[in-house]
């Protein structure tokens, strides 16, 4: 929420509007901030603050009110680590003006439906916890609240929706009962026990196929990876068996107790859940993520159980002062640590556990990954005598524990250790991992800590990497990368390409043209044929090699030559690939020449697809050829495939944008025709159906090309999602005759790298699900690699 | 709280809105030594980098120790801004602004030695970037007599 500044400045030569005597601007914009700012760190208590506030609220009610409910309602969606301080503000202001305080019932009942039709499913799970709240402050009489509530759960008895609907009504009720579940109990207990057996029978019958695909460690120990709800609803029995006792929130109304019980309550209009609609997008399943329990922080207060409901409480006010403040990290680190109610609990601890939660949470953190990198290291300047310490414990913990971690997950783990490390020297305690040294460098712990070393050098550089690790780990540290030129000297000159790159690199050093370079390499032999080609323009191997080989060498120095060198022989490299097998080829020659630096590889193979040397389904192809398999567990491989297929992706959506757009002039131009029609001249009219014309011949033109490209996007996961099932199908087959355990390494690399697909681009595969099913995912597959396929599907269900 | 860069050719106006629709970043305060490479990788954490523009020295046509970082769109500038500024590449503190975007020429120093402006007048000791100040690098040559 924008904290608005007064700044009056105007800058010379600015078309700004002056502002007058803007006396109720400036006292909304005051009343916005004194409102935002309630509940921070003030010499006076938070009581007489909010007594305080009341006062000035209601005094300016006659002039502001709307402006006073807009702020509240969003005060309720925005900032919900707050909540308890926000509904202590309304009831004091109900118990001054009853009117005041149904209006503002009614309004978060319109902002509540807005949310939902929006799927703004967080923000509206917010609301209902307002709502809630707002019984404890004598706002809304507790029996419509259970009424609301017992309207959420019947959604568990509507037929044909998506489990993803009713799991989350169901958690949207679950999730207030610490804030509210004492206060309806004592009133309406027989409803809420009726209530709470319906919730306990749906998730007993609701399937969870999903959980798998969404644990971080496939281990059930030390933490078992529960499904949310189940969490939750085990940490609801416990409250209730507590008798409903709940002591770590903050409830400043109990203060204001003798005043609210005085205040009038308004009921809840009936509300009846939103429809089930086909544009509903309601939110993923999650798995709980735990690291720590009372056994990890050595000193200090005890870390509250797995099922109790503190635990969380405090995950989900953290996970809120995230949300809100995540696009500054220092504010977002000082919020962190000043939660109120610090000293009761291991802060530390639960901070880096709902940050982990959230970097490795799947399909997919709720933040950019980088974010989470940039808050520790604020976290870290801000408690530098405790916070690094605990960092380090979870390092160590992850890194013990990476033989059942999510690839994916460990994918994060190595960005995110290697990036923070880079901030800190690289100062690591190595010698302490020598255990990954004793066994092969294919297991988890010697491979993670190779990507580690890896990604750190292309932050550094290679010396750096020898420098910092123990001489024993010389065995994962990454190659110099350099470039291998194939033709580098004569002790090559018997390679059949070797003369040619000579004549090659003479013409492109004396600033040969794209013709003329094409013209020499007509004399290029072509291993592949036997017969003379006429034209010698088919597939030619050799070609390929000589030329780029010789240009990737001229050009080695950095990236940006490399990138002109690209751009100045686009001509030649296009004529090059014109066949698939040359586009298979020239990645093929990309890799060998610089097969020890994987970072411009990466860069390499992104520019020839941004410029169509290669399409995106020949960098599949190449991923997955058998020339590859040595690398095919190593982290760049996935790099670069996942980013293909994120710019397939983009390019598909921004054809559509244009054909949106264009059809959107197109009805805006015919609508100011229908209504200008009889006023216009017969030229005006003539000019105005040819550029409808012209615009509908646009659109057809875009229509085709949606179209192309959604194929070529769909070939693209075909081709994907094919050649993984070859893999798995003969890796399965042929631990079957060996009898062989299936679980090797590579396979649950394999089979992870699969689910990674579903899980990255989800939202794209949805659409072509019907063919995956038709085509790939049949019954007779494999019902380990079905499985995957399943997992997905229950995602959305 | 910003001001006109010294050497834009336009109004206060035009360069404030060239800021707000930029998807480009520069980036001060890198070692010499820090290669495109390094900036690629960690400005990629914040979007897909479309070029990088190594700061040059104008008359050794070396390092400098600035760069221009252009992104795709501008969300990956701004992320940039966010979570990579005041952060570590090649152990500096390297410091991210809005830039008006990349012209030919920008790519070299102002300094009159031609690196940047900042290395002429400085006093510290940086080993990263050339060691001394120029100026007070002339004023050591002339002060301290060799001893050997």
């Amino acid at each position: 929420m924008s904290r608005r500044r007064h700044s009056d400045e105007n800058d010379g030569g600015q078309p700004h509007k002056r502002r007058r005597t803007s006396e109720p601007i400036e006292i909304e914009d005051r009343l916005e901030s004194l409102i935002c700012r309630v509940g921070e760190k003030s010499t006076s208590s938070l009581e007489s603050n909010l007594e305080g506030l009341a006062g000035v609220l209601e005094a300016d009610l006659p002039n502001f009110k709307n402006k006073i409910l807009r702020i509240l309602c969003a005060v309720a969606r925005l900032l919900p680590e707050k909540l308890t301080v926000y509904t202590t503000l309304v009831g004091l202001l109900n118990a001054r003006n009853y009117n005041f305080g149904g209006e503002f019932v009614e309004a978060m009942i319109r902002q509540l439906k807005e949310t939902l039709k929006s799927n703004l499913y967080t923000e509206a799970v917010y609301l209902v916890r307002f709502l809630s709240d707002l019984v404890n402050c004598h706002v809304i009489a507790a029996p419509s609240m259970v009424a609301m509530f017992e309207n959420f759960v019947s959604v568990t008895q509507e037929e044909d929706i998506p489990q993803v609907r009713s799991d989350w009504y169901v958690f949207a009720v679950l999730s207030c009962l610490p804030w509210v579940g004492k206060e309806l109990y004592e009133k309406k207990d027989v409803e809420m026990d009726r209530l709470l057996n319906q919730i306990d029978g749906y998730l007993k019958r609701r399937q969870k196929t999903h959980v798998p695909m969404l644990q971080v460690w496939t281990a059930e120990k030390p933490h078992p990876q529960e499904e949310y709800l189940d969490c939750l609803w085990a940490q609801v029995q416990k409250l209730k068996k507590d008798r409903w006792q709940e002591r770590h929130i903050l409830r400043p109304y109990i203060a204001f107790d003798s005043v609210l019980c005085e205040a009038l309550q308004h009921n809840l209009p009936p509300f009846t859940p939103p429809a089930h609609s086909d544009d509903a997008v309601y939110p993923m399943p999650r798995v709980i993520f735990r690291m720590f329990d009372y056994t990890d922080a050595p000193e200090g207060p005890v870390m509250p159980g797995s099922h109790s409901v503190e635990r969380f409480v405090i995950e989900e006010n953290l996970h809120c002062i995230i949300k809100s403040h995540w696009r500054e990290r220092k504010t977002c680190a000082a919020q962190l640590l000043s939660y109120p109610g610090k000293n009761k609990i291991p802060l530390n601890y639960h901070i880096v556990e709902v940050i982990f939660g959230e970097l490795f949470q799947l399909p997919s953190p709720p933040h950019i990954d980088v974010m989470y990198t940039a808050l520790l290291i604020e976290l870290c300047k801000l408690q530098p005598g405790s916070l690094p310490q605990v960092l380090a414990q979870a390092t160590e913990m992850m890194y013990m524990r990476l033989d059942t971690m999510n690839t994916s997950c460990i994918d994060r783990f190595i960005s995110w250790f290697s990036h923070h490390l880079s901030n800190f020297q690289f100062r690591w305690s190595w010698e302490d991992w020598a255990d990954c040294l004793t066994v092969d460098l294919d297991k988890p712990k010697p491979k993670f800590v190779k990507e580690v070393l890896e990604k750190s050098m292309r932050l550094s550089y290679h010396q750096r990497i020898v420098d910092i690790v123990p001489a024993s780990f010389s065995a994962l540290i990454p190659a110099e990368p350099l470039f291998q030129y194939k033709y580098d000297d004569e002790s090559k000159s018997s390679l059949p390409g070797y003369p040619m790159a000579i004549t090659v690199s003479n013409a492109i050093k004396n600033r040969a043209s794209n013709e003329e370079l094409l013209t020499i390499l007509k004399e290029v032999p072509n291993p592949n044929q036997e017969d003379d080609d006429d034209e010698g323009d088919g597939f030619n191997p050799l070609k390929i090699d000589v030329f780029l080989q010789t240009l990737l060498h001229l050009a080695a120095k950095s990236f940006s030559h490399s990138f002109s060198a690209l751009a100045k022989f686009h001509e030649v490299l296009k004529a090059l690939t014109e066949t698939d097998e040359g586009k298979l080829h020239i990645l093929k020659v990309v890799y060998e020449a610089w097969r020890n630096h994987p970072q411009m590889i990466a860069v390499l193979v992104d520019k020839m697809i941004r410029t169509q040397i290669v399409d995106c389904a020949a960098v599949a192809n190449w991923i997955f050829s058998p020339d590859m398999a040595h690398d095919f567990t190593r982290f760049y491989m996935w790099e670069i495939l996942h980013s293909t297929i994120r710019k397939m992706n983009k390019h598909v959506q921004k054809i559509q944008k244009e054909l949106e757009e264009a059809k959107d002039k197109l009805e805006k131009q015919q609508h100011k025709k229908q209504k200008d029609s009889g006023d216009e001249e017969d030229m005006e009219k003539n000019n105005s159906e040819d550029e409808d014309g012209q615009l509908e011949e646009q659109i057809e033109k875009l229509q085709e090309k949606v179209e192309s490209a959604q194929s070529e996007q769909k070939n693209l996961f075909l081709v994907i999602f094919q050649r993984f099932i070859m893999l798995l199908t003969e890796h399965l087959v042929r631990c079957e005759t060996a009898s062989m355990d299936i679980n090797t390494c590579w396979y649950k690399n394999c089979i992870e790298r699969l689910q990674q697909i579903f899980l990255m681009h989800h939202v794209t595969i949805q659409q072509y699900v019907g063919t995956l099913e038709n085509l790939l995912f049949t019954a007779e597959l494999d019902h380990h690699i079905l499985a995957v396929y399943q997992q997905f599907c229950a995602l959305q269900l | 709280m910003w001001t006109k860069s010294q050497h834009f050719k336009g109004n206060r106006y035009e360069q404030e809105k060239l800021l707000k629709q930029s998807n480009t970043l520069y980036v001060g305060n890198l070692s010499f030594y820090t290669t495109e490479e390094q900036v690629y990788e960690l400005f990629s954490k914040s979007g897909d980098v479309k070029r990088i523009v190594i700061g040059l020295d104008k008359v050794k046509k070396t390092a400098c120790g600035f760069c221009f970082v252009e992104y795709y769109i501008r969300a990956g500038a701004e992320h940039a801004m966010r979570f990579i500024n005041g952060t570590r590449l090649d152990d500096r503190i390297i410091r991210t602004d809005w830039d008006a975007g990349f012209k030919e020429g920008r790519q070299y120093g102002r300094g009159k030695s031609g690196g940047q402006v900042r290395d002429e007048y400085r006093q510290d000791y940086d080993p990263a970037r050339g060691g001394y100040g120029k100026l007070a690098q002339l004023q050591r040559t002339t002060e301290v007599p060799l001893k050997f």
